[in-house]
């Protein structure tokens, strides 16, 4: 589906802005194979790719039938109530891969996605590489890389009963998890604490992380909406 | 999904995790409780928290203590501390909601993983959407809203009679009655979901005429609608569909570059 294509920004605001700011800090290269076509050494092809990704300082990667670098776990103890592991776990990524899935890289700035691009294309995988970000950074990245982009796909934002949608904070939070698993009550409630100084942007964010299922939650650009939520009423 | 009121400790830290607000302390019962009608079996509570596996009758005590003295207990927000939600075995209908919901579980339509297809994603290697062509993402309930099926049908029938062509092997399509005609099975249109994508194929001649119709529509359902256009790149990765749209007036900021690395490497019989 379409997990990154709706990722909240102004631009998207249902009264348009005539300045929005441009998101300097949020760029998404996945994988994917298709079945009878390019899916031999599935599993290694995948694994090629998000070790790739680990050498160009990803915020995370991602496999969508597992997760991300932080994840739920099902055992913890009463102390983590006070000691919690909060440590992104890349290699629990990589090692999960076990065949058709969608595999992510998520970037908090382009010359480090760009980089990724560039090695991806000398590695010659053959799987289908999209990058996920503003349009013209894509089409930046393909000519900085010698690549001619192949097909486009344009998010047109949001249309219908949007009365009902939170406001653009929450928003630009909850749709960094496409597939809707970050619900926007909870969004709302680090905020709050965020501002109560009850956690830290840095703690808020890694508890919303766990809850993207396929790990393209940016950890980075959370923090930073959740430091400027903290003194703005935005 | 149902919560076990003997490990229940009512401790609320389930209520904000739901997307669809779903779950509720019940005063009568001082337990949490899960409303199975907006309930779409995502799975984030399940799956999402992390779990202890505490005691409840020592949790509650606990708890009872501290609010005595009306300390503020500060837990982890993310955590369900007896491990008392249950998924339930789902029978038809309902099993549609889990399908379109949960990420994590392939759909029985397409065999991966979402509520859609690959769209133009693998276009390098599948070529769904030709030079000329668009193809359109309808996706209802998103982002956190949830949809009903029976709102999907309205907007479907009217697609129909323009005589778009339904995108064959996405998950609404197979469900659809109909096909020629936008209908979907009588027995699932009450059933809501997290969200569902319609996906349609048209030529860049007609994306203006069908965007209009959609916006149109979109204010005769009672959720919100995400919508999301792709095309194929002419030899030098150039792209009319992005001017088309731009005259229109249409936001354009984000979307998705597929690089044209895919390639056939499955050897064939």
């Amino acid at each position: 589906m379409t997990n990154t294509l709706h990722r909240y920004s102004e631009h998207y605001a249902v009264e348009r802005l005539p300045n929005p700011e441009p998101v300097r800090d949020d760029f998404i290269v996945f994988a994917m194979a298709t079945k009878g076509i390019n899916d031999d050494k599935l599993v290694e092809k995948y694994r090629d790719f998000l070790r790739l990704a680990l050498k160009h300082n990803p915020i995370n990667i991602g496999d969508a039938t597992k997760g991300g670098m932080l994840r739920p776990r099902q055992d913890l103890n009463p102390k983590s109530h006070w000691k919690r592991d909060q440590q992104p776990d890349p290699e629990q990524v990589i090692a999960g891969v076990e065949g058709h899935t969608t595999v992510a890289a998520v970037f908090d700035n382009y010359q480090d996605m760009k980089a990724f691009v560039d090695d991806v294309r000398n590695a010659n995988l053959g799987i289908s590489v999209n990058i996920s970000a503003p349009i013209e950074e894509g089409d930046r990245c393909c000519h900085d890389t010698g690549i001619t982009r192949h097909s486009v796909e344009y998010s047109l934002g949001f249309c219908g009963r949007v009365d009902k949608l939170p406001d653009g904070t929450v928003l630009e939070l909850t749709t960094m998890c496409g597939h809707g698993m970050l619900s926007a009550n909870f969004t709302k409630k680090m905020i709050d604490w965020v501002k109560e100084n009850r956690r830290t942007p840095e703690e808020a964010a890694r508890y919303m992380a766990r809850f993207c299922s396929c790990g393209v939650f940016n950890i980075a650009r959370a923090e930073r909406i959740l430091s400027e939520a903290r003194v703005m009423n935005r | 999904m149902k919560i076990d009121p003997h490990k229940c400790v009512a401790c609320g830290n389930c209520l904000p995790v739901c997307p669809m607000g779903a779950i509720y302390i019940d005063p009568s019962v001082n337990r949490a409780r899960i409303n199975s009608d907006e309930c779409v079996e995502c799975f984030t509570c399940y799956r999402g928290m992390s779990k202890e596996h505490l005691n409840p009758v020592f949790v509650r005590a606990v708890r009872k203590t501290a609010q005595f003295f009306r300390f503020r207990f500060d837990p982890e927000p993310d955590i369900c501390p007896t491990d008392a939600i249950v998924p339930e075995e789902l029978t038809w209908p309902r099993v549609v909601r889990r399908a379109f919901s949960d990420p994590q579980v392939p759909h029985e339509s397409t065999g991966i993983h979402g509520r859609g297809t690959a769209e133009v994603k693998t276009n390098d290697v599948t070529d769904r959407v030709k030079e000329g062509e668009a193809g359109f993402v309808v996706e209802f309930g998103r982002p956190g809203i949830g949809a009903r099926f029976r709102d999907i049908e309205r907007v479907t029938k009217a697609l129909a009679d323009l005589g778009v062509e339904f995108e064959k092997n996405n998950p609404v399509t197979s469900l659809m009655s109909d096909r020629s005609r936008g209908f979907i099975r009588p027995e699932i249109l009450d059933e809501k979901v997290l969200s569902a994508i319609v996906e349609i194929k048209t030529s860049l001649e007609d994306v203006t005429p069908v965007l209009k119709r959609i916006k149109e529509l979109s204010r005769e359902v009672a959720t919100v609608v995400s919508l999301g256009v792709s095309t194929r790149c002419g030899s030098a990765g150039e792209d009319r569909l992005g001017e088309i749209l731009e005259r229109e007036g249409y936001p354009t900021y984000r979307g998705k570059t597929n690089l044209g690395l895919g390639r056939i490497t499955t050897k064939r019989d």
